[in-house]
């Protein structure tokens, strides 16, 4: 697997580290059902067989989050964007 | 017919032409008690002890592909029953009380092998938590032995005990651990229950469910419509897939494994070795061909294979642990798909859904639990109550905070 990271280039997967799911919003401690959204936030997955959205951090490059778009079928990867500049952690930034 | 040096010894002298098949491909009825989807070994093994142990034998085992060709066939077939924590052990130890009786109970030669496993260590740490280990699996009834390096040297003299980071200083020796034949334990299973009234229902995948109301009284399929009392899903890998068709999200993702196998050699180890100061882990087929592993690869993945980044990995903790392999060629290798949870740890459980029976999560440990998970499953689904050494994998535990995390690491499942 190749990264387009869109600072350094093309770069193989493996200089990079994953974080996972990056379709996953954290919740508002203050809402009322706070307990269960973080239980769900936290626990469940919708783990698809086909398009995947997923952090990585490119730990031995440019030290960026990337947002990468992968098919979980093929391992083919159809796109990597920066997370947002000013998230303090990439699950933030979602 | 019933295997025995007599049947051998008469189908020995007619040519082997008088063999029967083990058990029926059958064709889906209309409706049946249960349904079991997934005919892996955790399915196989529920449907026999189904009927075995709880009397019911109205039973289907529906397999999208041919039995035993997902992870039952996949992966390196190490039994072992060394956990720690009280939600495991007696579980895993239960799987291997069973192991070790499971060729009489089938009359099926599935080479339970129990050539022993050993976890080295390689610090003062180390031998600290392993002796705690050692103490937990006592605890619940299974055997274990520190062993010191003098010890270690004495059963495997190749290994590079002076390496320069990784000093080998010791392992924990559980002597009633080893391996068995991966397919035989699923042709096993499939015969015993075939002959039990089971139906084995081939290249038949479920495509959805049928309902009433909330409940789960069918599956739909692609050789038709099936109605059943009970559905139970034992299809690890692609649990979130089958879940989903039921309506509900598991804290599971799908992470593709590989596993090695070199060319074949003459008797070098004997048991299975799991290095300390790393994930990889080998041992020695019948064949003579060395079969090793280590980490998943780390990222979501249904594609059954794996990258080269992994492969060098464990070739490299490989040579650490055992530099005169350095040799070897690879013959093969091969990903499976690893329900990996999110506390490291399985689930056997009603959900929800009524009608719905779950058994997943099984990260990279489910060919050892393949009897007591068939065990428990089948004694889930046939009285509505957990079985007493299955009790802690319920699937509402991450909800209140009951996790069973053997290595601590939290809701990363891929670092489990």
């Amino acid at each position: 697997m190749r990264i387009p990271c869109p600072y350094c280039g093309e770069r193989d997967a493996h200089e990079f580290a994953i974080l996972g799911d990056a379709t996953l919003t954290r919740p508002d401690p203050a809402a009322p059902d706070a307990e269960t959204r973080f239980h769900d936030y936290v626990y469940l997955r919708d783990n698809p067989a086909g398009a995947h959205e997923e952090w990585w951090y490119h730990a031995n490059g440019c030290r960026q989050w990337l947002r990468v778009k992968r098919d979980t079928r093929t391992h083919a990867i159809s796109g990597a964007v920066a997370a947002r500049a000013d998230a303090t952690s990439p699950r933030d930034a979602a | 017919m019933r295997y025995s040096f007599l049947s051998l010894l008469a189908n020995g002298l007619s040519g082997q032409s008088r063999w029967t098949p083990a058990w029926r491909d059958a064709a889906p009825k209309p409706a049946y008690d249960v349904i079991v989807v997934g005919g892996g070994g955790h399915g196989l093994a529920t449907a026999y002890y189904l009927a075995k142990v709880h009397g019911i034998r109205n039973v289907a085992v529906l397999e999208k592909g041919v039995i035993g060709s997902g992870n039952a066939g996949r992966n390196t077939t190490i039994i072992r029953s060394n956990y720690v924590l009280p939600g495991n052990e007696p579980f895993y130890e239960w799987s291997m009380k069973l192991w070790e009786g499971l060729e009489q109970e089938l009359n099926y030669n599935a080479m339970v092998s129990q050539r022993g496993i050993l976890n080295l260590f390689h610090s003062d740490a180390q031998r600290d938590a392993y002796a705690r280990r050692g103490n937990a699996m006592r605890l619940a009834g299974a055997d274990s032995q520190l062993l010191d390096r003098k010890q270690v040297r004495a059963m495997y003299p190749f290994l590079d005990f002076d390496n320069a980071r990784f000093p080998i200083q010791g392992g924990l020796l559980q002597a009633r651990g080893g391996t068995a034949r991966h397919d035989a334990v699923v042709w096993g299973y499939a015969r015993g229950a075939d002959r039990l009234g089971v139906d084995i229902v081939q290249n038949c995948e479920v495509t959805g469910f049928l309902r009433e109301g909330d409940a789960i009284v069918g599956v739909e399929t692609t050789r038709g419509a099936i109605r059943a009392g009970k559905v139970a899903v034992a299809v690890a890998g692609s649990s979130s897939r089958v879940a989903g068709m039921a309506g509900l999200r598991l804290p599971i993702e799908s992470h593709v494994l590989q596993a090695f196998v070199s060319e074949g050699l003459k008797p070098l180890v004997d048991g299975v070795i799991t290095f300390g100061a790393g994930h990889f882990y080998i041992s020695q087929s019948d064949k003579g061909g060395l079969v090793f592993g280590g980490d998943v690869d780390g990222y979501n993945s249904y594609a059954q294979r794996g990258n080269l980044p992994i492969i060098e990995d464990v070739c490299e903790s490989g040579m650490a642990l055992m530099p005169r392999i350095g040799r070897l060629r690879l013959l093969r290798h091969w990903g499976g798909i690893m329900d990996m949870s999110m506390d490291g740890s399985p689930i056997i459980d009603r959900t929800p859904v009524p009608g719905f029976y779950l058994n997943a999560g099984w990260c990279y440990g489910g060919f050892k639990a393949t009897p007591a998970s068939g065990w428990c499953f089948a004694h889930l689904i046939a009285r509505d109550a957990p079985h007493e050494v299955a009790g802690a994998f319920r699937l509402d535990r991450f909800r209140t905070g009951h996790l069973i995390d053997e290595k601590g690491v939290g809701a990363q499942p891929n670092l489990h």
